[in-house]
């Protein structure tokens, strides 16, 4: 119920936020960070509540951007067509990706690299196959009108995402309260333990994975809507790999709120590096990996391991004074 | 068969990039077989160690094969400093948690060489990097034959120090049964902390067979780390003959790939050899059933 109330509390303030800034920059801000907030709450669905690190969450991100733009960009067809087609393509590239892993029984480090491995096969394959434009990408023609899911104001994007982060926040509320999520978490403790205990747990990583994939390919299709191009660098590089895994570890993975918190306190900590140390290529990313083994070593329960040690000591204070 | 006469150059320039590989393998599979951990800063060490040499080239006037003296020690040490000062203490008992410092440690490293060094390309200009040796079936350039037999040198070395030295019986006693290896006396921590040094030194001596023929740029890493990935996974994880065999392989896949199949394509016969082994046989062509 907790849990539920904080959603809502996360809606009502975020909803009337664009009427209330003046700056545009702010708003785009806000917009980045609810964007990678979302591509967060899919890893969070195999990696913080599966266990099941994927190190090429690219793919499955990738696959929703490409079905979104060459469905608009090479067939024609409408941009709802491309965005609804997205999470079926995400989610069946993690099909496929989780089949094949699952089936064959890798675990931990081998787990990671094939996930890394076939995000570089399809950046390879979008650089060279023809109908995604090979390595210049594609353009999606600018047509604004909320028909073609472009907006003329930041604005209609941030409502746009903000109610796909809601959507992710009440879903991953529901993994937490239902027996799937119980199982998922068993797996992710100890994996031969819920075996022996009768869970069947290919079917239940797999279909972490396909849900995982799924929304990532909702939030490549939101990317391509955005900035209205997509290339294989972009698509399935390292780069969002890295992101989609970053943002609910600095969070807390396996939480709700979790994704949240941490894309916020990273595009917040990128963007005050970028006041300070200027605008240079590399640094921002430098900043990350610097991060990423300052969590691991310091904090590896996240911030919202951090806020219930803080809430912890603060009620034991009370409960002695 | 006529087209013997491309086929062959081809191959034979596969084994000496293998041979490259196999190098960046071996020091990726030792820290593998004894920590269990995959190391994914290994491509960006590559990196600073490649940039080492071309600076000391540029700036000191040290020719690439006498940096064998300086930079594989210089990695030694990083690497050892690294395992104690970072690595180990990140791992709070999760190997997961070791896979990410890794990572964190990667990202990090690379981006702060794309901040100080930008993405150019730099190669070093050598009178030699043209000279050429003659096999009789075909002509293959000078570096490249140091490269090669380099690689088997440094391969043969290090089986033979962990056959023969107490240092290599330790590391391969902690690698079988870490708890058994803490209770007969054996620092377990300094063994760690040892065989990651070594893995960079490997890397420090791939560095400096690799400049003579190769660029660096910030970016370099990554077309080594995941083939050295591919190779350490084909030739099992953990075993020496395994890497070097893998190497080999790799590298004349790789060759032949891009011969037919053209440069951007050629990649992914290394991809599909990679998840192939992962999905059929983690194990490895040599390696033992965990």
């Amino acid at each position: 119920m907790r849990t539920l109330a904080g959603i809502a509390l996360f809606g009502l303030v975020m909803l009337p936020l664009p009427a209330l800034l003046a700056s545009q920059v702010w708003l785009n801000f806000l917009v980045m960070t609810l964007f990678f907030a979302l591509l967060g709450i899919a890893w969070n669905v195999v990696g913080g509540y599966g266990g099941q690190f994927s190190f090429g969450h690219a793919a499955f991100f990738g696959t929703g951007a490409y079905c979104a733009a060459v469905l608009q960009a090479q067939l024609g067809l409408a941009a709802w067509l491309g965005f609804a087609l997205a999470p079926v393509a995400g989610g069946a590239v993690a099909g496929v990706v989780g089949f094949l892993s699952f089936r064959y029984g890798l675990r931990g480090s081998y787990f990671a690299l094939v996930t890394l491995a076939f995000a570089e096969v399809l950046r390879i394959l979008a650089n060279s196959a023809g109908f995604t434009g090979g390595g210049s990408g594609l353009l999606i023609k600018l047509a604004p009108g909320a028909a073609n899911l472009q907006f003329a104001d930041r604005s209609g994007f941030y409502y746009l995402v903000l109610a796909l982060v809601i959507a992710g926040l009440l879903l991953s509320l529901w993994i937490e309260r239902s027996r799937f999520g119980s199982y998922l978490v068993a797996v992710r403790e100890n994996e031969d333990a819920a075996r022996a205990l009768g869970v069947d747990a290919f079917a239940i990583k797999l279909r972490a994975i396909v849900l995982s994939g799924a929304i990532a390919g909702v939030a490549g299709a939101v990317y391509a809507q955005m900035f209205l191009y997509v290339d294989p660098g972009l698509a399935f590089g390292p780069t969002m790999s890295v992101e989609a895994l970053l943002v609910p570890i600095v969070g807390g993975m396996g939480t709700v709120f979790g994704p949240v918190l941490g894309s916020l306190a990273l595009h917040l900590l990128s963007e005050a590096g970028r006041s300070v140390l200027g605008q240079a290529p590399g640094l921002n990313l430098a900043l990350y990996g610097v991060l990423l083994v300052i969590m691991v070593l310091f904090l590896p329960d996240g911030l919202v391991g951090l806020l219930r040690r803080v809430r912890r000591r603060f009620l034991r204070g009370r409960a002695d004074a | 068969m006529s087209q013997l006469p491309i086929v062959v150059p081809s191959v034979l320039n596969g084994l000496t990039t293998g041979a490259i590989y196999a190098l960046v393998a071996l020091g990726l599979t030792l820290i593998y077989g004894v920590l269990h951990i995959i190391n994914f800063a290994h491509g960006s060490l590559l990196m600073l160690a490649m940039f080492g040499v071309f600076f000391l080239h540029k700036l000191a006037g040290l020719d690439p094969y006498l940096a064998l003296l300086v930079v594989p020690p210089a990695c030694f040490v990083a690497g050892y400093a690294l395992q104690r000062g970072v690595i180990a203490r990140a791992s709070h008992g999760k190997d997961h948690n070791i896979l990410l410092v890794t990572l964190g440690i990667a990202i990090a490293i690379e981006n702060v060489a794309i901040y100080f060094w930008r993405s150019d390309t730099r190669t070093l200009d050598l009178s030699y990097a043209f000279d050429t040796v003659n096999l009789g079936v075909a002509l293959v350039a000078l570096p490249r034959v140091v490269a090669f037999a380099g690689a088997l040198v440094v391969a043969g070395g290090l089986w033979l120090f962990m056959a023969r030295t107490d240092l290599g019986r330790a590391i391969r006693a902690v690698a079988k049964e870490r708890q058994g290896a803490r209770v007969v006396g054996i620092d377990v921590e300094h063994v760690f902390a040892m065989s990651f040094a070594i893995g960079t030194a490997c890397v420090g001596v791939a560095a400096c067979l690799l400049m003579p023929t190769f660029y660096v740029t910030p970016q370099v890493g990554h077309s080594f780390v995941l083939i050295a990935f591919t190779v350490v996974v084909l030739g099992g994880m953990g075993s020496f003959p395994g890497a070097l065999a893998g190497g080999l392989i790799i590298g004349v896949t790789e060759s032949l790939c891009g011969l037919f199949l053209g440069e951007s394509l050629g990649q992914i016969g290394i991809f599909a050899i990679f998840i192939a082994i992962l999905l059929l046989r983690p194990s490895g062509l040599l390696g033992h059933r965990a």
